[in-house]
């Protein structure tokens, strides 16, 4: 069996998406997506609820109905074809696990129904429970399982049938939280062994970064950007994504060009904008998006130093462990900071924002994300 | 004074369930007196004698007790098996595909409740009678069947509905064809619903008078109609021994619903 396993790791099959439209009646969800998913690959479908994540997983597995648009899947469009005639596997949110059926007959359905011999299913169902540490867990009726053994009993069944490209639709997002970081990392473990293209919808960022090869983060039934955890996390490519990921504090700001370069100005605090940025961004107004853990506070009346220091004081504090969170306010805005140091509420300080770590955007794109 | 009160409470509560016992239980205890009374005239509370005389004129295996039972049983296998070739795929049709007025067909399976069912059957057994199938069996069966849908019908698609899609699409989602995903999947997982309903069209089809009395009278005779018979004839004590034998299959239809039905198949039932 081990050695069948290995033998599959080249079953991973290329998928190619092309001006995908899907809709519900004369709803759209899916404004024309194109996108390709490499053989082996790992990719997480990330997006808060409503942005398409889903629909597009129902539409590779043939659940939903394309208006227009093609997937090919070896070398031919399977969008017109049945969800029975795609040889994709599903991982159901809800598991979808056949309460009728016993754990054998569960994982085995795929084989039986390709004609696979009895015995035959017993040693494969066998030697799948072996390698997803369920052993002897064959004549169990699946309504007698933990939520973590239910998954495990859903992923068997989908991987059973040898399934070229894997369909994980929010997988995790029914087990507490324990049980979730070892599924992650046993999804991905088995995806890596077996070598199949799997697709992973999810809305917990840090489950599709800690799983995924790549993220397509959506929004709207558009993709918005597409890139490895890293790219995505570090260089969003629009206010939406800088956001999605995570950086929720935005601060208005000024740019203004000059000769010698272009300075940014936010209330009575400026700063040089590194060369970087320079011709990427327009004078006038923008916004910066930053995570919690990007400023510091300092002392009122620190010195600049090449980074913003706005005035401020300390509206609240929180201690979620490791370092304090504060809700710092300025004259413009009101930013969560977190820093190591304990602050009395009401303290003036200076709010440092190192430049480099701003994510900044013309206001009026940014203008989308609000 | 404490204690009164709720003394008072406890007698008031014994009293209204004596109340609710006697109304429940009181005739069906009159049934089973009448069934082993062999003499019982007024003045007299009670039988004068008692005895198992008209149990063994019912069961006598010659009796018209058990002929009529044998008809009863076998028009209600008829009965159930019309109603539910009839009531899966409806049942499935209502459930799951977008029908164009869906609620129009439900309220459709509903109609022949609308009406008084007298006034209906007559205009059938006229009918019957020129297509020649007055009374015979098939006759009956089709005025079962009819009168049945109505709850088949329904409870069909209570217990399709309440079958998750996803199991479904999980089925297709590896392999299997629309067809096969019905038989192993949709229809072994609706098949609780299913049962209830047949056993539900068993019991109707059993218990029916009215359209039996207008169709199939006289030459087919089912329990009721001896029940019918009896009574009219002044013959008490084969009319509570017949139906006392009419009970029992609806004291086991209930201990099966309170046993096997899914409250949420019951919650979808007209939904």
């Amino acid at each position: 069996m081990r050695a069948e396993r290995q033998q599959s790791l080249r079953s991973g099959e290329a998928i190619s998406v092309r001006g995908l439209h899907v809709g519900y009646g004369n709803t759209r969800v899916l404004h024309g997506i194109d996108l390709d998913f490499s053989p082996g690959s790992f990719t997480a479908l990330l997006g808060s609820s409503g942005c398409g994540k889903t629909t597009m997983l129902r539409s590779l597995s043939g659940f939903v109905p394309v208006q227009s648009g093609s997937i090919m899947v070896g070398g031919r469009d399977v969008a017109g074809l049945p969800p029975e005639k795609r040889g994709m596997a599903m991982v159901f949110q809800s598991y979808a696990l056949w309460p009728h059926m016993t754990v054998l007959q569960n994982i085995g359905y795929g084989l039986k129904l390709r004609g696979v011999p009895k015995a035959e299913i017993a040693a494969k169902v066998a030697a799948m429970l072996e390698f997803l540490g369920l052993s002897g867990y064959e004549g169990r009726k699946v309504t007698a399982l933990s939520g973590g053994q239910r998954q495990r009993v859903a992923l068997g069944r989908a991987l059973a049938i040898d399934p070229g490209i894997l369909l994980l639709d929010e997988p995790l997002s029914n087990l507490d939280a324990k049980i979730r970081m070892t599924m992650r990392h046993e999804i991905r473990a088995i995806q890596q062994r077996l070598g199949v293209t799997a697709v992973h919808v999810t809305h917990d960022r840090e489950e599709a970064m800690t799983m995924a090869d790549r993220l397509v983060i959506m929004e709207a039934g558009r993709i918005a950007q597409v890139g490895t955890p890293e790219e995505v996390y570090d260089r969003p490519a629009s206010a939406f994504v800088a956001n999605f990921m995570g950086a929720e504090n935005i601060l208005p700001l000024r740019v203004e060009h000059s000769a010698g370069g272009a300075s940014l100005f936010a209330g009575d605090a400026a700063a040089e904008l590194p060369p970087a940025l320079r011709d990427a961004l327009p004078a006038g107004r923008a916004m910066a998006y930053f995570r919690d853990d990007v400023a510091r506070l300092d002392a009122a009346d620190a010195p600049s130093a090449g980074d913003l220091v706005m005035a401020g004081h300390v509206a609240a504090r929180a201690y979620p462990g490791g370092v304090y969170r504060y809700r710092v306010k300025t004259d413009d805005c009101e930013v969560t900071v977190d820093d190591a140091t304990r602050h009395e509420l009401g303290a003036k300080v200076g709010l440092r924002i190192p430049v480099q770590r701003l994510h900044i955007f013309p206001a009026s794109e940014a203008g989308l994300a609000a | 004074m404490m204690r009164l009160a709720s003394a008072a409470r406890a007698t008031f509560a014994a009293a209204i369930l004596t109340a609710f016992a006697f109304v429940l239980i009181g005739p069906l205890a009159n049934l089973a007196l009448w069934s082993v009374a062999e003499r019982w005239y007024t003045p007299y509370k009670l039988p004068v004698t008692y005895g198992t005389r008209y149990w063994e004129q019912v069961f006598r295996p010659t009796g018209d007790a058990m002929a009529s039972l044998g008809t009863s049983v076998w028009i209600a296998v008829l009965t159930v098996i019309v109603a539910l070739a009839l009531s899966i795929p409806a049942g499935y049709a209502l459930a799951r595909l977008k029908l164009p007025m869906r609620a129009a067909f439900m309220v459709l399976f509903l109609l022949p409740q609308a009406f008084p069912s007298v006034a209906i059957y007559i205009n059938v057994a006229r009918v019957f009678y020129q297509l020649g199938i007055n009374g015979t069996v098939l006759g009956v069966v089709l005025v079962h069947a009819a009168h049945g849908l109505v709850y088949s019908v329904w409870i069909a698609a209570a217990a399709f509905a309440a079958v998750d899609k996803d199991l479904e699409l999980a089925a297709r989602n590896i392999g299997a064809s629309p067809l096969r995903t019905f038989f192993t999947v949709t229809l072994p997982l609706a098949m609780p619903g299913i049962i209830a309903s047949g056993i539900f069209v068993f019991l109707e089809s059993l218990d029916e008078f009215t359209g039996t009395f207008f169709v199939g009278v006289p030459q087919v005779t089912t329990l009721p109609l001896l029940l019918y018979n009896a009574a009219m004839g002044g013959n008490y004590q084969v009319a509570s021994i017949t139906a006392l034998i009419l009970l029992v299959p609806s004291v086991l239809f209930m201990l099966f619903i309170e046993r096997f039905l899914r409250a949420d198949v019951l919650a979808k039932v007209g939904a």
